[in-house]
């Protein structure tokens, strides 16, 4: 019962919060250049907005530009579901399986990419080049990393490891660090930040994420921009779960314990928002062509995280 | 010492540190970045210095550490990034093969835990770590000598190698003559620098020897 109530807790807060983090990161950043930025509610409006207008369809767009929005935010939505936020022990947590979530990213990643590509737009076939371009350095930077660390916590399942986690079962290991950076870079790179992509601009020639849904309109731009924003929620949440679970609700805790566990979570989320903001606005973007080696870099990492691992455990 | 207590784990971080500086190293094209990344370097080595000092209840790795913070982390950059402003743009930065030489940098890496573990079998965890990492420091600094043209890169690659050493060194408790050994890689380096300083720095291209190459 707890698992439930936990669940369904957690899948309003990810929806609602989901835009108001893109606000809120877009309103730090507009301070921090000296803006005074729109209210962190203005994505929320943008959608409400969308959401009523219906989305206008290029002529030779096939059925795939109709069906992909809403394949993309299922995906999304649901991995945003899987990975455990205020509390340990939610009903889905059995299927929280770390290489399940990477596979979610993927499908999203899929149906974006080929909604770029169907309108027969130019832009959107050169930004889902991209994106398929940029796609293997990330997973397997992705794949490895998370692989290091499910040897550290003995497991895949995202819940055990959190709840591992916050308990300090794992010490101070050097690993962890290469695998926070590694992990760090490709959520940079998954989420079309600063210096990957830069998520604030419509036509510059070196975009990936804006060029693939420069066709969507209406209704259908509103479920992209949706799916943009629970995918920076469930990156975070990610990252909190893993590196910083403290103040996590344990499993089968009370009502009080879950209120403390999604303050916790709000403020931790607030906070990691705004240390993106400052760091996109400390930063230059980078040529697209140094992508690559911006990921390849994270790979590396994630490598010598793995190789330090099996050293140390080897060791130990 | 195993995972889980204080003075390994702190050990072990700032290695890890030390390893990722000289992989940031390599990572750098603008001469600017490679004199940070090296200063980076200096004060984790140094910092890993004064804890090592504090595990091992050994005052001579005190001043080690701080001579290591000092010379390396500070001085060491401030004069090199002086002389780098005064250079043209184009002149601070180098073409070299980043992707290839990381590549390289962590096959090396590989190769270097495999042989540090298994020939430092039956000694404490802390120093078999210890070593490895400073095998890895040691290798990579002879990457960066080895992929890059400029006489400062080269020296750079010359200061992570003395970093590995002085890591491996510091991590060996007991080891005698540590602050002499210490000072005087640090001489052999400042006196490199030096030397490339006295000609200008742009004029070090070692690519101008190529033509004076037998065959």
């Amino acid at each position: 019962m707890s698992a439930l109530l936990t669940q369904a807790l957690h899948a309003a807060l990810v929806v609602l919060l989901a835009p108001l983090l893109l606000g809120w990161v877009r309103w730090v950043k507009a301070r921090l250049l000296g803006r005074r930025g729109a209210s962190p509610l203005q994505p929320w409006r943008d959608l409400r907005k969308l959401l009523r207008k219906r989305p206008l369809v290029a002529e030779h767009a096939t059925v795939l530009t109709r069906a992909t929005p809403y394949a993309a935010l299922a995906a999304t939505l649901l991995a945003a579901l899987l990975v455990p936020g205020l509390a340990a022990g939610m009903a889905l947590a059995p299927l929280a399986d770390l290489l399940f979530l990477v596979a979610l990213f993927a499908v999203a990643r899929v149906a974006l990419a080929l909604a770029g590509w169907d309108a027969g737009n130019g832009f959107g076939a050169m930004g889902a080049g991209r994106e398929m371009a940029f796609a293997p350095f990330a997973e397997s930077a992705l794949l490895v990393a998370l692989l290091s660390l499910a040897l550290l916590a003995g497991g895949t399942n995202l819940d055990a490891m959190a709840s591992l986690f916050r308990e300090g079962g794992q010490g101070l290991r050097v690993s962890l660090l290469f695998a926070l950076l590694a992990l760090l870079a490709v959520a940079i790179a998954e989420n079309a930040r600063i210096p990957v992509d830069n998520p604030a601009t419509h036509l510059e020639l070196t975009m990936v994420h804006e060029a693939m849904i420069l066709e969507a309109s209406g209704r259908h731009l509103a479920l992209w921009e949706m799916g943009a924003a629970l995918k920076l929620l469930a990156w975070m949440a990610l990252l909190l779960a893993i590196f910083l679970p403290a103040g996590m609700a344990p499993a089968g805790a009370g009502p009080l314990a879950w209120g403390w566990g999604a303050l916790a979570w709000v403020a931790k989320l607030a906070l990691l928002g705004a240390a993106l903001a400052v760091f996109e606005s400390a930063i230059a973007k980078m040529r697209v062509f140094r992508v690559p080696e911006f990921l390849g870099g994270a790979l590396l990492l994630a490598l010598l995280a793995a190789a330090l691992l099996f050293v140390s455990t080897g060791l130990a | 010492m195993v995972f889980g207590q204080l003075p390994y784990d702190v050990a072990h971080l700032l290695g890890g540190l030390m390893l990722l500086c000289a992989f940031a190293l390599l990572a750098q094209r603008r001469l600017e970045a490679v004199v940070k990344a090296l200063a980076a370097q200096g004060v984790v080595l140094g910092l890993a210095a004064l804890w090592q000092g504090w595990v091992q209840a050994a005052p001579q790795l005190y001043l080690t550490g701080l001579i290591a913070i000092a010379a390396k982390g500070v001085l060491i950059p401030l004069v090199l990034g002086r002389m780098l402003r005064a250079l043209p743009p184009g002149a601070r930065q180098e073409d070299a093969p980043v992707a290839p030489s990381l590549l390289l940098a962590l096959v090396l890496v590989g190769l270097a835990l495999l042989v540090a573990l298994p020939i430092t079998a039956g000694s404490r965890a802390l120093l078999r770590m210890d070593l490895a990492i400073a095998l890895s420091l040691l290798l990579l600094g002879l990457v960066m000598m080895g992929t890059r043209r400029l006489a400062l890169s080269q020296v750079a690659g010359l200061m992570a190698v003395e970093n590995g050493v002085l890591l491996a060194a510091i991590g060996v408790a007991g080891m005698p003559f540590l602050v002499e050994i210490s000072t005087a890689g640090l001489v052999l380096t400042v006196g490199l620098l030096a030397g490339v300083l006295a000609r200008g720095i742009q004029g070090h291209d070692t690519g101008l020897l190529d033509r004076h190459r037998g065959g």
